[in-house]
């Protein structure tokens, strides 16, 4: 760590979810006219690393993995105030799981940048697994924190950070280094400025094929991936139940009834 | 720029379009008769199943691995000050079915200190074999020393299956373990089954904000690694005569990486998180008055729930926005989710309609919300949910 810190964020581009609705007829999920956004989750890993950068000088680069079109999630990113986008993006690196897709943003973060620091959102709101970030951080060879609520303190190359676990939270000292997911509490994200999203316009977003990064290709995309789905299908659906009229007593009975087959009780 | 490793051929391709609606992703398009792939194909192979003629193929470089040597469920039996998680009896009790569809063993591997009374509760809940690490420097959780032993307990024994809580403890280390002994982790499942001819673990999980369930195998490399929601499996019973082989292992905690230090820490407090409640109950605007939310909050204390609220009420003042459920306040998929006195309107059912059971109490007959519960009872929440509260703490002392 000599002048400022060298951050890296990890995005991923979504489909807005609270948007994206199951076709019962079709089966397909319906995506006409669904926006494609930066994953929520990721807004305040791209915050954070604004943040730092504003507070211990450096720079803060955004890295993506996907389809072309995924340009415009990195876009995003510099107009909230992000230096320089990287998206890695070709064929053979479809089809990746969580395992795949993190060799593929390891290899690149080695090539590309030197590093200190690596955020990660703390999961994405389609695939919803959190696996990337820790998963990263193991073919960094360098730790992982989840769920990190605040980055207290960078200083001489070690950070101080908090966590949060279901039952406490917990302040943590690493060495630099270090991938961390962070979660919502941590900040509150900024809106782009208008210099920002001209700025975004014009920047160049460097892409990287697996050529670029000489992956191993038994590695990445689908040949990487140990995992494979099999079945997609729409969940049940809470649709009209039962409707019952009673007593009180009878009404309460039968919703008690309900909650011990659901075994919360 | 490489190819897609998926085709059709030609040849075969009878363009009958089938492929095209098998893609729930749009990925698919037919053109001149026959489908192309976009950029954003998942390669989740619908459109390979659907075809009638075979035509899609997708190319997979074949791996050579002995998964005939890995025998066994093995269970992250997740401890908090020596006390076991509940959710480690959920998956001993789905290994427990596992293992004896599959004729194998059902194993736990618990880490911590001063574990005796844990490896008790442990062969009480039916593990044949139970692998102790019990040392001070392990008594609380970190990734690093944690993963690290699991890491090495899975390469010595070799289960085909392996089991963790989907804990934030769980989903921490559960990716540090399946990346170390590169093989497949499938998050957050909510139903697990063994295909009886592939003899594989069929792992089901909701994605994309609970719109789709995904069935996802790990077919090449072993042990089939999954984090499971807890409160979806049952426990397993407990029998006082079970019998388990205790393996008691030695730690030289030397040897152990341990590069995040732990340099303070509090219990958490309480916070107002709708997000990650399994259980919600809301109020809204036909409790009256802010006083419903009191009667609400009884009944959530009672089921250890949290109290979440429709958009009038938050507009007339009778509660804080962080407890909104709704378009402009909090998407949440609770297990079940309790609605009183709430109408439904289209803004509050885009919040809370993938909630897994959906139980409304409303006076009105008509309100649009019974029309996605799953159970609606009729009738006066004043009157239902003091008794109700009452038959929950009756019912939690019997118990």
């Amino acid at each position: 760590m000599s002048e400022g810190l060298n951050i890296i964020v990890c995005i991923k581009q979504v489909p807005e979810t609270t948007e994206v609705d199951f076709d019962e007829e079709t089966g397909r999920l319906k995506r006409e006219g669904v926006a494609a956004v930066v994953n929520p989750f990721d807004e305040y890993a791209i915050e954070e690393g604004i943040r730092l950068k504003e507070k211990y000088g450096g720079t803060v680069n955004v890295l993506s993995m996907g389809p072309p079109q995924a340009e415009s999630a990195l876009r995003d990113a510099i107009a909230m105030g992000a230096d320089e986008a990287y998206l890695a993006t070709d064929r053979a690196f479809a089809g990746a799981d969580t395992w795949a897709t993190s060799y593929t943003l390891g290899l690149s973060i080695k090539k590309l940048v030197p590093y200190d620091l690596v955020i990660c959102g703390m999961k994405t709101t389609d695939g919803d697994t959190g696996q990337v970030g820790p998963e990263l951080a193991h073919h960094l060879g360098v730790p992982h924190v989840c769920y990190v609520n605040e980055i207290q303190e960078i200083k001489g190359g070690e950070i101080r950070l908090t966590r949060l676990l279901d039952d406490r939270v917990e302040t943590l000292g690493a060495s630099l280094p270090i991938v961390v997911s962070v979660s919502k509490d941590i900040n509150q994200p900024r809106l782009a400025t208008l210099r920002g999203r001209l700025k975004a316009k014009k920047t160049e977003i460097h892409t990287i094929t697996s050529n670029d990064l000489e992956a191993d290709p038994m590695k990445i995309g689908l040949n990487g991936s140990p995992t494979r789905v099999v079945k997609i299908f729409t969940p049940d659906r809470p649709t009209a139940g039962d409707i019952v009229e009673g007593s009180p007593e009878e009404l309460a009975e039968r919703v008690l009834q309900k909650l011990v087959e659901c075994k919360v009780i | 720029m490489s190819e897609l490793p998926i085709s059709v051929d030609k040849e075969k391709c009878i363009s009958c379009s089938l492929c095209e609606s098998a893609c729930a992703f749009g990925s698919l398009v037919m053109e001149e008769g026959y489908p192309r792939f976009l950029d954003d194909c998942r390669l989740c192979g619908e459109c390979v199943t659907e075809c009638p003629t075979d035509a899609i193929l997708i190319e997979e470089a074949g791996t050579e691995v002995k998964l005939s040597n890995y025998k066994g469920i093995l269970v992250f039996a997740e401890q908090w000050n020596g006390k076991v998680h509940p959710v480690s009896y959920e998956l001993l009790g789905k290994g427990r079915e596992l293992a004896d569809q599959l004729g194998e063993k059902l194993f736990a591997v618990i880490i911590g200190s001063e574990l005796s009374d844990a490896v008790k509760e442990l062969t009480m809940r039916g593990a044949d074999k139970i692998f102790v690490f019990d040392h001070p420097e392990l008594e609380v959780f970190r990734d690093d020393p944690y993963s690290a032993i699991l890491e090495d307990l899975v390469n010595e024994e070799k289960p085909s299956i392996f089991l963790i809580g989907a804990t934030s403890i769980g989903r921490s280390l559960g990716p540090k373990v399946a990346a170390c002994l590169e093989t497949g982790l499938t998050a957050d499942c909510t139903s697990l089954d063994i295909d009886p001819d592939s003899r594989l673990l069929l792992q089901t999980r909701p994605a994309y904000g609970g719109n789709i369930m995904a069935t996802i195998i790990c077919t090449n490399t072993r042990p089939q690694i999954a984090t499971v929601r807890y409160k979806v499996m049952k426990e397993a019973e407990k029998d006082p005569t079970n019998e388990s082989e205790i393996i008691k292992k030695t730690v030289d905690i030397n040897d152990i990486p341990d590069r995040v230090k732990i340099i303070d820490f509090s219990p958490a407090k309480e916070l107002v998180s709708i997000i990650d409640a399994e259980i919600i109950v809301s109020g809204g605007k036909g409790m009256g008055d802010s006083k419903g939310f009191e009667v609400i909050q009884e009944l959530a204390e009672a089921l250890g729930g949290a109290v979440g609220a429709s958009r009038p009420t938050v507009d007339e003042g009778w509660i804080e926005y962080p407890h909104q459920v709704g378009l402009s306040g909090r998407t949440v998929r609770p297990k079940i989710y309790l609605a009183c006195g709430i109408s439904g309107a289209v803004q509050h059912l885009a919040g809370m309609k993938t909630s897994d059971v959906i139980i409304t109490i409303n006076k009105d007959a008509e309100a649009p919300i019974f029309s996605v519960s799953t159970l609606g009872a009729v009738g006066d929440l004043y009157e239902i949910i003091p008794r109700l509260v009452e038959k929950i703490k009756e019912r939690k002392k019997n118990v």
